[in-house]
């Protein structure tokens, strides 16, 4: 955040890691995309401080996908006019799709390194707000 | 509740680059500013002079809504027609003080609490039905060596959740309003310091009371030095400080933020506002606007002299502030203006 460059450091001396606000994995009602994302950013509305310059959710359990456009829609519908950047921290969002390719051989670094790169594409589209299911799929 | 209709007003309220114009001097206050201008203290020239101020010419293009006191809201003009009706026909949203005045606080020397809960739910129901559609209470907290203390600011932070929550159930937008005086010699960051703790302490208190940030309105002081502080800092630096300590402490979710003036004079006081929007307006969440007394009144107050003859330049003057405070909303501001 370069705006906040001249401010006093102990501004933007962190960044907020939560959790989406979610259904519990075994809840039978699992609501839509847009739910979570209305749900999740009017949580954070409430209670984190504007002087954060980034949350970067975690990804818990979610798979990659869902992550990727759980964070889209956020940033879809509410990017322009929020204080904070709506960034990532994921660990097996964005690693599990390439582990599973990889299965510890030599010889599948490069298709596993294409899909973590792949991955980690996607996460940033979702940062612009420009991921879809499309994106997949190149 | 109807929780939309509430905050609907709340963001009526700092709409349209306007903001607030607090006319809600109790009597004694009222009196005290007429007494130093030699106009005559009684319920008629209260009366006159509210009359004066709701009647001003084109008010409505920078106010958004008007804070009466209890005596004003049951007013009517010579002509008979009631004050409240006369601000709605003028596009203004009518609002009330319900606080009961900030009392000496037991076992707290030199410190206030903010009285007026009892009975607080009955009488909102009764200024809703009188056409009231916000409220106002006010927190004092005063500084010096070795205040305030904890249970002062929990004291106050409480009262005012509670006195929000109630305003929400009976249908009035609240304005929460905690003051940090600016008398004393304390410096522009103890000023900081204090007003950061009490925001915090505020928002705790309005969340555990489970009031609706959307349906609000706060009004704090701004980020000042003490006004007998040798150290007087600039326009941007007041500007900075205060920006940066809101951000620290108010959600984004609030719609808007509407500064008291207190002791500042008329013009630094839109001077400051307007240096705020210069800097900070496009990068914030929520709307930097005012809700001015003395800083919109003061200059009308000393012409009209309590004398009829006088209403027509008192008016001018009285538009003239509240458009310089529109125009510091939107940072084009200037003082030659």
């Amino acid at each position: 955040m370069i705006w906040m460059a001249h401010w006093p450091k102990a501004n933007r001396q962190l960044i907020l890691k939560p959790n989406m606000v979610l259904p519990g994995l075994s809840c039978p009602e699992q609501e839509s995309v847009d739910e979570v994302a209305d749900a999740t950013v009017n949580c954070l509305m409430q209670a984190v401080p504007a002087a954060v310059p980034g949350i970067a959710f975690l990804s818990g359990g979610q798979s990659a996908e869902l992550a990727s456009a759980r964070l889209n829609a956020m940033n879809v519908r509410f990017k322009s006019r929020l204080p904070w950047a709506l960034a990532f921290s994921f660990a097996r969002a964005i690693q599990q799709p390439a582990l599973e390719i990889w299965q510890g051989k030599v010889i599948n670094v490069p298709k596993a390194q294409q899909a973590l790169y792949h991955r980690a594409k996607c996460n940033q589209a979702a940062r612009r707000g420009e991921y879809n299911a499309s994106i997949e799929t190149t | 509740m109807n929780t939309q209709v509430i905050i609907d007003t709340a963001k009526a309220m700092v709409a349209g680059n306007k903001g607030l114009l607090a006319m809600d001097e109790s009597n004694p206050t009222c009196n005290k500013r007429f007494a130093a201008l030699g106009i005559p203290q009684n319920e008629e020239t209260r009366r006159a002079y509210r009359e004066m101020i709701v009647d001003t010419p084109g008010l409505g293009e920078s106010i958004s809504g008007a804070i009466l006191f209890d005596e004003t809201i049951r007013q009517q003009k010579k002509d008979g027609t009631p004050i409240v009706k006369a601000i709605i026909d003028a596009g203004i949203i009518p609002g009330i003080k319900v606080d009961m005045g900030a009392k000496d606080m037991a076992g707290h020397p030199g410190e206030k609490i903010t009285e007026g809960l009892d009975g607080l739910r009955d009488r909102l129901i009764g200024y809703y039905e009188m056409g009231a559609r916000f409220a106002k209470w006010r927190a004092v907290i005063t500084l010096g060596d070795v205040i305030p203390s904890r249970g002062c600011i929990e004291a106050n932070a409480h009262a005012l959740a509670r006195y929000a929550s109630l305003c929400q159930e009976a249908g009035l937008a609240p304005i929460v309003e905690p003051e940090v005086l600016m008398d004393g010699k304390h410096s522009l960051d103890r000023c900081f310091k204090v007003t950061e703790e009490v925001l915090h302490t505020v928002f705790n208190q309005l969340y555990k009371q489970g009031v609706i940030l959307e349906g609000m309105i706060l009004k704090p002081n701004m980020v000042l030095p003490g006004l007998s502080c040798p150290e007087q800092e600039s326009l941007d630096d007041v500007a900075d400080k205060t920006v940066n300590c809101l951000m620290r402490a108010v959600p984004a979710a609030v719609p808007g933020i509407a500064f008291l003036s207190g002791g500042q004079s008329a013009e630094l006081a839109s001077a400051r506002l307007n240096a705020m929007n210069v800097r900070f307006k496009s990068r914030l969440p929520w709307a930097l606007a005012f809700s001015f007394a003395r800083a919109i009144q003061q200059p009308a107050l000393e012409i009209w002299q309590g004398k009829e003859i006088n209403v027509p330049k008192a008016q001018h003057v009285l538009y003239h502030r509240a458009k310089c405070n529109q125009a510091a909303r939107r940072g084009e501001y200037n003082e030659e203006d």
